[in-house]
C-alpha cells in the first residue's frame, strides 16, 4: 500500500530561466496530443516519443527516467528529467517547478476524479488530527501558481477540491481565485474545504455567494454540538461559535454547506447526541460527511489521545446515520470499510478515499479500501465480505468531490 | 511542532462566561424532570442536574455541560451561535404567520339527514331555503377567501350535510376556478360529508376538480349506528359503501375518515382501529368530544372526563403502534401533528394548535346566513347563543375587515400561550396552542385556568406519553418517528 508520488525532486532541469522562480508545465503525450501551448512539455517514455515530440516542435520536455539516449536534449528549449515515481503522469496532468530548488509538485491529474489543489499551507486552526500539518509560512505564491495554471485544465474536468491550510485566510485572493477558475471550467463542481470561520463575516459570505456557482460547495468541519470539545479538537478558542454562525450565513445566502465529522476518540463518544444536533438544529444543511481518521499528520503525534477502533463506535454511527436519515438529511460515511460498518447503513458508505492513497489488504478485493498515506492502524474488525453483498452495496455509488482527507 | 494544548483550555469560566438560556421544566416523577428549551427540545434530568445547571454549576467534561450545551440550555455570553439558532429555529417554527388564513370553511347547509346526539353543530332538518347559504353570499365569500395574503388556501365545504346542497358546491368551485388564476392562488377543495348521498355524479365531480372527501367513521358497525343515527338507522352501511367507492374512483389517498369518542367508544378502541384497518383507511384521529352545539344539549360532553379519554388514547396509541411494528404504516394523525411539532421546526398546517391561535390567521369560516366566525367551533357557539367569536359579515365585510376587526385581534392578542399565566412555564407551550374558543366554552374566559382545562390535562397527557415513547427507544420509539417524518 503505497500512494502515489503527488511531490518531489526532479533529477535535472535545463534551460529554465533562472529568473523564473517557479514554472507550470502541462505534461503532454506527443503522438497524441491535439493543440499545444508554450507550457506544454513532451513526456518521453522512448524513441518514439522522442522523435514526435521533435517532429512537433515542443519547446520542452518532459524525461522519464531510464529511458532514454545521451543527446536527447537537443531541440528543447527545457528539459526536465523525472525519476520512475513520477512514472503515473499522463497526458494532460500538470505540475508546479521550482528550477532552484528542483521541488516539484503535482497540481492536477487529468484522469483523477479527486484533484485537490493544496491552497496555502497556513491555518487559523491546529486540528489534533490534521492529515496536512499547517506552517506559518508565506506562501501566496501558490495562489498565483494555482491561478496561472487554470487555462491549462480540461474543461470536461468533472470535479476540483480546494483544500488548506485554511484556503479562505486571505479570502479575497481566493474568491477571485474560484471567479477564475469558473470561468474556463464552467461545469466544473468545486468543493472546498474550509473551516468556515470566516463566513461569519458577512462580507465573506457576501462575496462568495456573488460569485452565483450553483455547483460550489463549502465541506465544514464540526466536530461537535459542545462548543469546547470542538474547540478543543481544532485547538483554537472561539472557533465552534464561528463556524455555526458561518455555516447558517451561508445557508441563509442559499450556499451549498457539507458538514463533515470526523470519527476519533474525542469525537465519536458523543456521535449520537451530535447527530441528533445535526438533525434539529442545521437540518437544512446539503451533505453530511462522517468520516474515518486518516492516521497521518497530526494523527500520528496524538495517536494515544484519538485512536478508536471504529468497531467500537459501529453501533453509534449507525444510529447517527439513522437519526440524520430520518430528519431527511443526506449523509455519507467516508474512509470506512465496509466490515467495519453495521449493514444497516451500507447503503451510506462511500468510495471516498482519493485513488492516489487508496490501499486494499489482499482480503479487501472490491471494497472502500483504507488510507495508504500516514502508518495506517488496522482494526481487529477488518474481514472479507460476501461478493455478491460487496456488488450490491457499491454499485452505482458516486465518487466523492475533493479530498475525503481530515 | 507547537505542542497541543489540553482541553482545559477551552472550557469557559462557569463563574464568568456561562449564561443560562430561557428553560422550562415540568416534574414527571419523584426525581424525574423533563426540561425544554426555548424552542421544545426536550431532556430528561434528575433534580440534582437540574439544580446544577439552573446554577450553573456545570463543566466540560461531566456530561452534564455536553447535554445542557448540545440543548440550547447554556451559552458562553459573548456566543453568537446559541443565540441564532434558537432565534433562526423561533422563526421557522412561527413561519405559518406569513402565510395568513389558509383554511376556509363553507358551511352550504345547515341541513342534515343524521341526527348525532354529538353534533357540534345544531343540525336541522327542513326548511331549505332558510338553512342552506345563497348563491349569491357564497361567491362573496369566495371572494373573501381568495383575498387571503397565503398562495395556497384550502376551501373546506361543510354543513349539515353540504351534499344536501352539492348544487352550491359546484357553483362555489366553478367560481374559485374562474377566479383564482388571476389572484395567484393555488385551492385544495375538501368535501366534508358523511357520504350517505355520494353519487356517481358527485364522485365524478370530485374527481373532474381533484376534490377531497373526508367522511365519519366512529367504529363498527353498531358503535357508529348508536353515535350516528339516521332514517333506516344504516349510516355505517352507507359510510362504508362511500368510503369504498370513493377509495376506487378517487384514489385510497383521496379519502379519509374521522371519528369522535363517545362513551360508548371508550372500552373498544381496538375494534375502532380494527374498522379502519379493514376499509385500508391510511391512518386514524382518535379525537374527544366537542363542548360544542348539540353535544352539550344532550349532555354527551359530561359523559366522560379527561384522564377517562387519554386512558381510551393511551390504549389505542399502544395497539397503533403494533399495527405498525407489523410492517403496516398507519398513524394515529394527532400523534403525527404533535410528533412534527417535538421533532422538527416545520410549521404545522394544523390551525387549531397554534399561539397565536388559529382563530381567523389559520381559519374563517362563512356560514350559511352570511355570518362570518374565527373558527368552526365559533359557529357553533353562535348556534347557541354566543357570538363572541361572530367576526361579521359577507354583505358589508371584506377580508381584511374581519380579520383585522380588534375583536379578533384582541381574541388572539389576549390569548397568546407564550405569555399566557401556566402555560408561559409549561415545558410542553412550544408544542400547543392557544384554544380561546374551547376555554371561552367551558370557562367563559377566553384564556382560561389551565389546570381546571380538559384541554390543558389531554395536552400534558398525550404529550408526555409521546416523550416517554420516544425516550424509550427501540421500535416503538422509531414507529413515532416516522411519523413525524411522514
Amino acid at each position: 500500500m503505497m500512494p502515489l508520488a503527488l511531490a518531489g525532486s526532479a533529477i535535472a532541469v535545463a534551460g529554465a530561466t533562472p529568473s523564473e522562480r517557479r514554472m507550470v508545465l502541462r505534461v503532454r503525450d506527443p503522438r497524441s496530443a491535439a493543440e499545444i501551448d508554450d507550457r506544454d512539455g513532451a513526456l518521453i517514455r522512448d524513441e518514439g516519443d522522442l522523435l514526435a515530440a521533435r517532429a512537433r516542435r515542443f519547446k520542452a520536455a518532459v524525461f522519464l527516467e531510464g529511458a532514454l539516449l545521451s543527446d536527447n536534449a537537443d531541440g528543447f528549449e527545457v528539459t526536465v528529467r523525472l525519476g520512475e515515481r513520477f512514472d503515473h503522469l499522463g497526458d494532460g496532468d500538470i505540475v508546479g517547478l521550482d528550477p532552484g530548488s528542483l521541488r516539484l509538485r503535482v497540481l492536477y491529474r487529468r484522469a483523477s476524479k479527486h484533484n485537490s489543489f493544496l491552497v496555502t499551507e497556513r491555518c487559523n486552526h491546529y486540528c489534533l488530527m490534521c492529515s496536512q500539518p499547517p506552517r506559518n509560512v508565506k506562501d501566496g505564491w501558490i495562489i498565483d501558481e494555482i491561478a496561472s495554471c487554470i487555462d491549462l485544465l480540461d474543461p470536461a474536468t468533472a470535479s476540483v477540491g480546494f483544500t488548506g491550510g485554511e484556503p479562505l485566510l486571505e479570502w479575497r485572493c481566493f474568491i477571485a481565485l474560484l471567479a477564475a477558475f469558473r470561468g474556463r471550467l464552467p461545469e466544473t463542481a468545486i468543493h472546498v474545504l474550509t473551516n468556515g470561520r470566516a463566513f461569519a463575516a458577512e462580507e465573506v459570505t457576501a462575496a462568495w455567494a456573488a460569485l452565483g456557482f450553483q455547483r460550489l460547495t463549502a465541506g465544514i468541519p464540526l466536530y461537535s454540538a459542545v462548543d469546547a470539545v470542538h474547540d478543543y479538537v481544532v485547538q483554537a478558542r472561539g472557533a465552534f461559535d464561528d463556524t455555526v454562525l458561518g455555516i447558517l450565513r451561508l445557508k441563509d445566502k442559499g450556499q451549498r454547506v457539507e458538514v463533515r465529522i470526523v470519527l476519533h476518540a474525542v469525537t465519536a463518544p458523543r456521535l449520537r447526541e451530535t447527530c441528533a444536533w445535526l438533525a434539529r438544529n442545521l437540518p437544512f444543511v446539503d451533505h453530511v460527511a462522517l468520516m474515518g481518521m486518516e492516521n497521518t499528520g497530526f494523527a500520528l503525534a496524538n495517536q494515544d489521545l484519538l485512536w478508536i477502533d471504529p468497531l467500537d463506535y459501529r453501533a453509534d454511527l449507525a444510529c447517527g446515520v439513522n437519526v440524520l436519515r430520518a430528519a431527511g438529511m443526506n449523509v455519507s460515511i467516508y474512509n470506512l470499510p465496509l466490515c467495519l460498518l453495521d449493514r444497516s447503513v451500507w447503503d451510506f458508505a462511500v468510495q471516498s478515499i482519493s485513488d492516489w492513497k487508496n490501499g486494499y489488504l489482499s482480503e479487501c478485493d472490491g471494497c472502500a479500501g483504507f488510507f495508504s498515506s500516514g502508518r495506517p492502524r488496522l482494526s481487529r474488525g477488518i474481514s472479507p465480505i460476501a461478493a455478491a453483498d460487496l456488488q450490491r452495496t457499491l454499485s452505482g455509488h458516486g465518487v466523492v468531490v475533493g479530498d475525503a482527507g481530515s | 511542532m507547537t505542542s497541543f494544548h489540553g482541553p482545559a483550555t477551552f472550557a469557559p469560566n462557569a463563574a464568568t462566561e456561562l449564561q443560562l438560556l430561557p428553560l422550562r421544566f415540568e416534574r414527571l416523577g419523584a426525581n424525574r424532570f423533563l426540561v425544554a428549551n426555548f424552542v421544545g427540545d426536550l431532556l430528561l434530568l434528575n433534580e440534582e442536574e437540574l439544580d446544577r445547571t439552573v446554577s450553573l454549576a456545570i463543566a466540560p467534561g461531566d456530561g452534564l455541560y455536553e447535554r445542557a450545551f448540545e440543548k440550547l440550555l447554556v451559552t458562553r455570553k459573548k456566543q453568537r451561535s446559541q443565540l441564532q439558532l434558537l432565534a433562526l429555529r423561533l422563526r421557522s417554527r412561527m413561519s405559518f404567520l406569513r402565510e395568513p388564513t389558509p383554511l376556509h370553511l363553507f358551511v352550504v347547509t345547515l341541513r342534515c339527514e343524521h341526527s348525532c346526539p354529538y353534533c357540534q353543530v345544531s343540525r336541522r332538518s327542513a326548511e331549505r331555503d332558510r338553512f342552506d347559504m345563497s348563491e349569491e353570499l357564497a361567491l362573496r365569500a369566495v371572494n373573501v377567501a381568495l383575498s387571503a395574503p397565503t398562495p395556497r388556501i384550502k376551501i373546506e365545504f361543510q354543513g349539515g350535510e353540504p351534499l344536501l346542497n352539492f348544487e352550491l358546491v359546484r357553483k362555489i368551485v366553478g367560481a374559485v376556478h374562474e377566479r383564482a388564476p388571476a389572484r395567484n392562488k393555488a385551492v385544495e377543495f375538501v368535501i366534508a360529508s358523511n357520504l350517505a348521498l355520494l353519487s356517481d355524479e358527485v364522485l365524478a365531480f370530485c374527481q373532474k376538480n381533484d376534490i377531497l372527501l373526508s367522511t365519519s367513521l366512529d367504529g363498527p358497525a353498531d358503535l357508529h349506528n348508536r353515535n350516528r343515527p339516521r332514517p333506516g338507522g344504516n349510516s355505517h352501511e352507507l359510510a362504508v359503501a362511500g368510503i369504498r367507492r370513493a377509495q376506487k374512483v378517487l384514489g385510497r389517498s383521496r379519502v379519509g375518515a374521522l371519528m369522535t369518542t363517545t362513551e360508548a367508544s371508550l372500552t373498544r378502541v381496538e375494534e375502532i382501529v380494527d374498522e379502519y384497518l379493514r376499509l385500508d383507511l391510511d391512518g386514524i384521529f382518535l379525537r374527544p368530544l366537542s363542548p360544542y352545539g348539540f353535544a352539550i344539549k344532550t349532555k354527551q360532553f359530561e359523559r366522560y372526563d379527561g384522564a377517562e379519554w387519554l386512558a381510551f388514547y393511551k390504549r389505542g396509541l399502544r395497539y397503533i403502534i403494533e399495527v405498525n411494528k407489523r410492517g403496516r404504516y398507519f398513524p394515529e394523525f394527532y400523534a403525527a401533528l404533535l410528533l412534527k411539532r417535538m421533532l422538527s421546526d416545520r410549521p404545522i398546517g394544523y390551525v387549531d394548535l397554534r399561539s397565536p391561535a388559529g382563530i381567523g390567521l389559520g381559519a374563517l369560516v362563512y356560514n350559511y346566513d352570511g355570518k362570518v366566525f374565527a373558527s368552526d367551533e365559533g359557529r357553533m357557539l353562535a348556534e347557541m347563543g354566543d357570538r363572541t367569536f361572530e367576526l361579521g359579515d359577507l354583505r358589508k365585510d371584506d377580508y381584511r375587515s374581519l380579520v383585522l376587526s380588534d375583536k379578533l385581534v384582541g381574541l388572539i392578542g389576549n390569548t397568546l400561550s407564550q405569555c399566557a399565566p401556566q402555560c408561559s412555564s409549561c415545558a410542553y407551550e412550544p408544542h400547543c396552542g392557544a384554544e380561546p374558543v374551547y376555554h371561552h366554552a367551558t370557562q367563559g374566559d377566553a384564556v382560561g385556568i389551565k389546570p381546571l382545562s380538559e384541554f390543558c390535562a389531554r395536552q400534558k397527557g398525550v404529550l408526555q406519553l409521546l416523550f416517554e415513547i420516544l425516550d424509550s427507544g427501540g421500535e416503538d420509539s422509531a414507529v413515532l418517528r416516522r411519523w413525524a417524518s411522514g
